[in-house]
């Protein structure tokens, strides 16, 4: 028994360093791979220039501008309305009521569903049903937004991502110490006064955290935006939210998969992948930025 | 059989609590609770842990409105008028403000805290903010110590500091009650001395009333002393009177420390 004892108390602890080390193993080893094959083709033009020759040859710059206008988009739409329901479910809504019930149970499901269903929803509700209606309505049935396109592609990312919004903020409400609202509200202050003024500032880096995360969650998904807006190859930049665009996960998808000459491909896939990582990385870095100097700012008022 | 008190007439009762009973859920937690509080005095409310002495104070500003399965019977008058009926809680809580018994500044500057109120209440010029709360912070003796420091953040206050500047940031709504939950539980015996103190000189021009835990806290600082007992107020009366010759036996048990 007591050898028994011995032997676990070395074992248990060496197994989960074990567990430890094999993670930063996968990690270091994906991320030199891509690395280490990515920086030979890496190059000025490649960053800046159109794809050519079958896609073989020249860059991918507007795969990477319709990556950054996607994922912006989809954060324009998603933390609003995110923060907003947060806000609602936690400040507003009696806890044990039904409608409460309900949107968390949605969102719960809407966080499990595959991202390829996302993909089929936003080509059936916002591209055929609200495009079709906005055409019919407001364009007199020309066809103008009943089309795959970034503003349905980055709505479909942004229903994605939603609940991912939800729990971040509802967190850091949740966070907020009950005493302070309770002196708000001892001095006569109003619901929307307590959330504004006490709230509010006190969970906003909570909130741009879910941001964040919906970003990286957001600018690596390829199934949702196949059907609703997102394109093989397009030799302009998108100008209109009706315009479609090209994207780097699905580029590199397109490359591997559809591409007359996928041997051909081969090396400025891997720079592309090194692309989409970098691209993802500097919205997470500039949302950080953005969010210590918004926390700094509150602690300075 | 009700113990209850109704304590004999004082000129100018300030808030009249009238057989109020509440419950939480299924939970009868005051039962049959009458008294009056006379205006610009203190009265301290003592008894035994979970006796309903802050169930009762947050009765007189609402703040037990918004706890599911909250219910509350008979009346409760300010200055006359009923504050059960009404919807508008901003109002009543404006004239009666609450401290808590751990200091609860909001983690922004001095300045902010104090302006806070006067903020909801629809005060927006800088500099009559400024009139504001220099006398606010002045009534409890911290301008002088703080006048400097206005635009630091409160949390970096002592305890005392930070209690200091919550009776200052509820006066600067300039309220007509001050309703204290153990103001000083979190503060050390020297704090205490110098809350009290501050609590004397309120009471020239507000009513006060003040739940401890601390016998000689009530015998010191307050003119009327209330016992509760189990949810009922067992007796209420002259701080003296309570503590030298108290009408009943279970009072007399408590004042003496013979049970409680
Ligand atoms: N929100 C609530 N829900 C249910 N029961 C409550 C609630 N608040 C208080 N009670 C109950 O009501 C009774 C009185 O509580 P209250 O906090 O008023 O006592 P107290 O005299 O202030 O006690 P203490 O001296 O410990 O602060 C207690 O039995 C408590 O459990
Ligand atoms: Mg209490």
């Amino acid at each position: 028994m007591k050898r028994l004892i011995g032997i676990a108390s070395w074992f248990f602890p060496s197994l989960t360093g074990l567990c430890c080390l094999l993670i930063l193993a996968m990690v270091v080893i994906i991320l030199g791979d891509i690395a280490l094959h990515g920086v030979q083709r890496l190059s000025w033009e490649f960053v800046t220039a159109e794809p050519r020759v079958g896609m073989t040859e020249g860059g991918i710059f507007p795969a990477i501008f319709g990556t950054v206008l996607l994922v912006i988009l989809m954060t324009i739409a998603v933390v609003p309305l995110g923060v907003a329901t947060a806000i609602y479910l936690h400040e507003y809504a009696r806890q044990q009521s039904k409608i409460v019930h309900l949107v968390r149970l949605a969102l719960q499901n809407l966080a499990g569903v595959p991202s390829i269903v996302f993909g089929l929803f936003g080509l059936g509700f916002f591209v055929a049903f609200l495009g079709s209606g906005i055409d019919a309505v407001v364009f007199g049935g020309r066809l103008t937004y009943a089309q795959p396109c970034v503003l349905w592609a980055s709505l479909t990312l942004a229903v994605l991502t939603l609940p991912t919004v939800v729990v971040a903020t509802e967190e850091a409400l949740r966070a907020v110490p009950r005493n302070y609202r309770e002196a708000a509200y001892a001095m006569g202050a109003t619901r929307w006064q307590v959330v504004r003024r006490v709230v509010l500032p006190q969970s906003v880096g909570g909130m741009l955290t879910g941001a964040i995360l919906a970003i990286s969650r957001g600018a690596g998904e390829v199934a949702p935006i196949m059907f609703t807006g997102a394109a093989y190859y397009l030799p302009y930049l998108p100008k209109k939210l009706n315009d479609q665009f090209m994207e780097l996960g699905y580029h590199i998808y397109v490359m591997t998969t559809q591409s007359p000459d996928v041997e051909a491909t081969k090396p400025i896939l891997y720079s592309t992948v090194l692309v989409l990582l970098l691209v993802t990385f500097a919205l997470n870095f500039t949302a950080i930025i953005i969010r210590s100097r918004i926390r700094r700012k509150l602690r300075s008022t | 059989m009700s113990t209850s008190v109704a304590v004999s007439v004082r000129p100018d009762p300030k808030i009249r609590v009238q057989r109020v009973n509440i419950w939480y859920g299924a939970f009868h937690a005051l039962k049959d609770v009458t008294f009056d509080i006379p205006s610009r005095s203190i009265t301290a409310m003592i008894g035994p842990s979970g006796c309903g002495k802050t169930s009762l104070l947050r009765c007189l500003n609402r703040m037990n409105d918004g706890i599911r399965g909250f219910r509350i019977e008979g009346e409760i008058l300010l200055d006359g008028c009923s504050t059960l009926g009404g919807r508008d809680l901003t109002k009543l809580r404006k004239r009666v403000g609450l401290v808590f018994q751990r200091p609860n500044p909001f983690p922004l500057s001095v300045f902010e805290n104090v302006a806070y109120g006067p903020r909801v209440h629809g005060e927006w010029s800088r500099s009559r903010l400024g009139e504001i709360v220099e006398p606010a912070l002045c009534a409890t003796a911290l301008w002088d110590e703080l006048k400097d420091r206005l635009e630091e953040n409160a949390l970096a206050l002592s305890p005392e500091q930070q209690q200091r500047l919550c009776i200052s940031r509820l006066l600067a709504v300039q309220p007509e009650v001050l309703l204290m939950d153990e103001p000083c539980s979190a503060l050390d015996p020297v704090a205490t001395a110098r809350i009290e103190e501050l609590m004397q000189e309120l009471k020239q021009s507000y009513t006060i009333v003040i739940v401890t835990h601390n016998m000689q806290q009530a015998s010191r600082a307050s003119d009327y002393t209330g016992f509760m007992w189990l949810g009922e107020l067992v007796e209420l009366d002259a701080t003296t009177t309570i503590f030298t010759r108290p009408a009943q036996k279970q009072t007399e048990g408590y004042v003496t420390g013979r049970f409680g």
